[in-house]
């Protein structure tokens, strides 16, 4: 009997201990082969300038244009979205603790929200768009962005502002604090580090989705210098690329590619470092 | 007998058909420590967020009472709940320090009541400080996070903030039972030093804590108050057989 144990604990480990070390390598593996492929492209000139005529076809330019494009749209969407999730989750967890049906009702909401792909977000914002009558613009790309990282950031948010104790709660009440004293005095403070996590994740969500702003961002060679022109971004610069028969053209996809991942990487890292330095006054 | 600060009078809190608090009628007198005591479990700390409608916060719970503040009906009534809630500092089981500086724990309080002016305010931290006996551990380092401080030191923190807001009534729900012997002591000076300005209710299961802080004590067992009166009457004379049995166990 004791020996079964043994086994069936051994097999068990090793089991978890494969799924574990496989998924490691598989993204180190992507990481390698998008370096490898790329990094031969990478140069200055590529992300400092933006496409020159024929540069589609394997000659001069970069692809500055997708980069500008990249971060115009994930940082008015994040930001967008921030000033919509916040309120929510604070309204969530401050004002609707007794509600708990009410607030299961919510979640469940917001995270088929979360799980809806980002091409339905896509052909809704073009709807919406049409409708409208505006152009495939950068406004368009940010709201339609917008709409697709709102839910994940009320949801990070809303994780952490759920990991409050009761007491502290409690206690800010018992000094007489209003609502919304203890929302922006105290349950801000004690989920800042949280909150940063949650910002940076909806930004590095957003800064990658390419169907969302496939319909709604159009693309362009240029940087937009108003809202309602249209803007070029990373993912589709990537994807265009990739779909041409030049192989030239296709390393540059790569290389595109490689500057996306060291850009998720960077605010994921980021992510880390700020919400660490926020952490000390947090009550555990 | 003194004058009655808080008085309780049929307080009945029942989840879901059975009640957690049966008929309580209680009277608090003013300036003196009343202990609330009992089993765990009896209704000690459900009547102490009663008494400041923290209990409001709880689901499912079906409330009728009357409590009167110096002959104001405190709930049901529309009163002004942050209000009351000023009138009466909480002192919880773990110490909570709001996530800030040392300092801006104190000055919360402070601001919340519309104080500005900030020499005033940091001449009122140093004073709430001293008064828990916190300042001169931590006057070089008030600008550091609370939650740096030992557990004793952040329960008197919390006393101090408490304070800040110049309740009446200091309600204390077992406020030393995540410390250690030394930091207890501390606080049960405190409490003995502020009973000549608040009025303190502390709920506690050790009796021994409640023999030298009471002037009066509440025995409480499944949500009835089974026997009330001064320490001696409680603990040298109990007349119910509940009592007796609990002081034989505990002692």
């Amino acid at each position: 009997m004791k020996r079964r144990k043994q086994i069936e604990e051994s097999v068990c480990k090793v089991l978890m201990a494969g799924a574990t070390y496989l998924i490691i390598l598989t993204l180190l593996f992507l990481i390698f082969v998008i370096l490898k492929r790329g990094l031969r492209s990478v140069s200055w000139e590529m992300i400092t300038q933006v496409p020159k005529g024929g540069y589609y076809f394997g000659e001069e330019g970069g692809i500055l244009n997708a980069i500008v494009g990249s971060f115009y749209i994930a940082a008015g969407a994040t930001f967008l979205a921030f000033l919509i999730g916040l309120p929510v989750a604070l309204f969530m967890n401050v004002f609707l603790t007794r509600h708990e049906r009410l607030l299961e009702r919510i979640r469940f909401f917001m995270d088929v929200l979360w799980g809806v792909p980002s091409i339905v977000y896509g052909a809704f914002g073009f709807a919406v768009m049409v409708y409208l009558g505006i152009r495939a613009s950068l406004l368009a790309g940010i709201i339609t962005v917008t709409l697709l990282i709102v839910p994940i950031m009320i949801r990070a948010m809303d994780e952490v502002l759920r990991m409050i104790p009761q007491g502290l709660l409690e206690a800010s009440y018992a000094l007489g604090s209003t609502r919304t004293e203890i929302s922006f005095k105290v349950f801000c403070r004690q989920a800042l580090p949280g909150m940063i996590t949650a910002v940076l994740l909806a930004f590095g969500r957003g800064i990658g989705d390419t169907a969302s702003v496939l319909f709604t961002a159009g693309y362009t060679d240029y940087i937009p210098e108003t809202l309602l022109q249209p803007v070029a971004t990373l993912p589709l610069a990537i994807f265009f690329q990739l779909s041409s028969p030049i192989p030239e053209v296709q390393e540059r996809a790569y290389a595109a590619a490689v500057v996306l991942t060291v850009i998720i990487l960077v605010v994921s890292l980021l992510a880390r470092l700020l919400s660490a330095r926020f952490k000390e006054h947090v009550l555990k | 007998m003194n004058e009655t600060i808080l008085s309780i009078r049929d307080l009945t809190v029942s989840h879901a058909q059975s009640n957690i608090l049966n008929r309580i009628n209680l009277e608090i007198p003013s300036h003196r420590v009343t202990v609330i005591l009992g089993p765990s479990g009896c209704g000690k700390t459900t009547l102490l967020k009663c008494l400041n409608c923290l209990i409001a916060l709880y689901n499912g719970l079906e409330i009728q009472e009357s409590i009167c503040l110096h002959d104001l009906e405190i709930l049901h009534s529309c009163h002004d709940l942050t209000t009351l809630r000023q009138k009466m500092g909480l002192l919880s089981q773990r110490p909570y320090p709001l996530p800030m500086s040392i300092f801006d724990n104190i000055a919360y309080g402070l601001k919340i009541q519309g104080l500005r002016n900030r020499h005033e305010i940091a001449d009122r931290v140093a004073h709430y400080l001293d008064m828990v006996g916190l300042w001169e551990e931590v006057k070089d380092r008030l600008k550091s996070p609370a939650t740096r401080l030992s557990i004793g030191q952040q329960q008197r923190l919390c006393l101090a903030r408490g304070l800040a807001v110049e309740p009446e009534i200091i309600l204390a729900d077992e406020p030393t039972s995540a410390l250690d012997p030394i930091s207890s002591t501390k606080i049960e000076e405190q409490f003995l030093a502020l009973k000549e300005q608040y009025t303190i209710i502390i709920v506690t299961h050790i009796m021994r804590q409640a023999r030298r802080l009471a002037d009066h004590v509440v025995f409480m067992y499944l949500g009835e108050i089974i026997e009330q009166g001064t320490p001696e009457e409680v603990f040298d004379h109990p007349k119910n057989p509940t009592t007796q049995r609990y002081l034989t166990i505990g002692h």
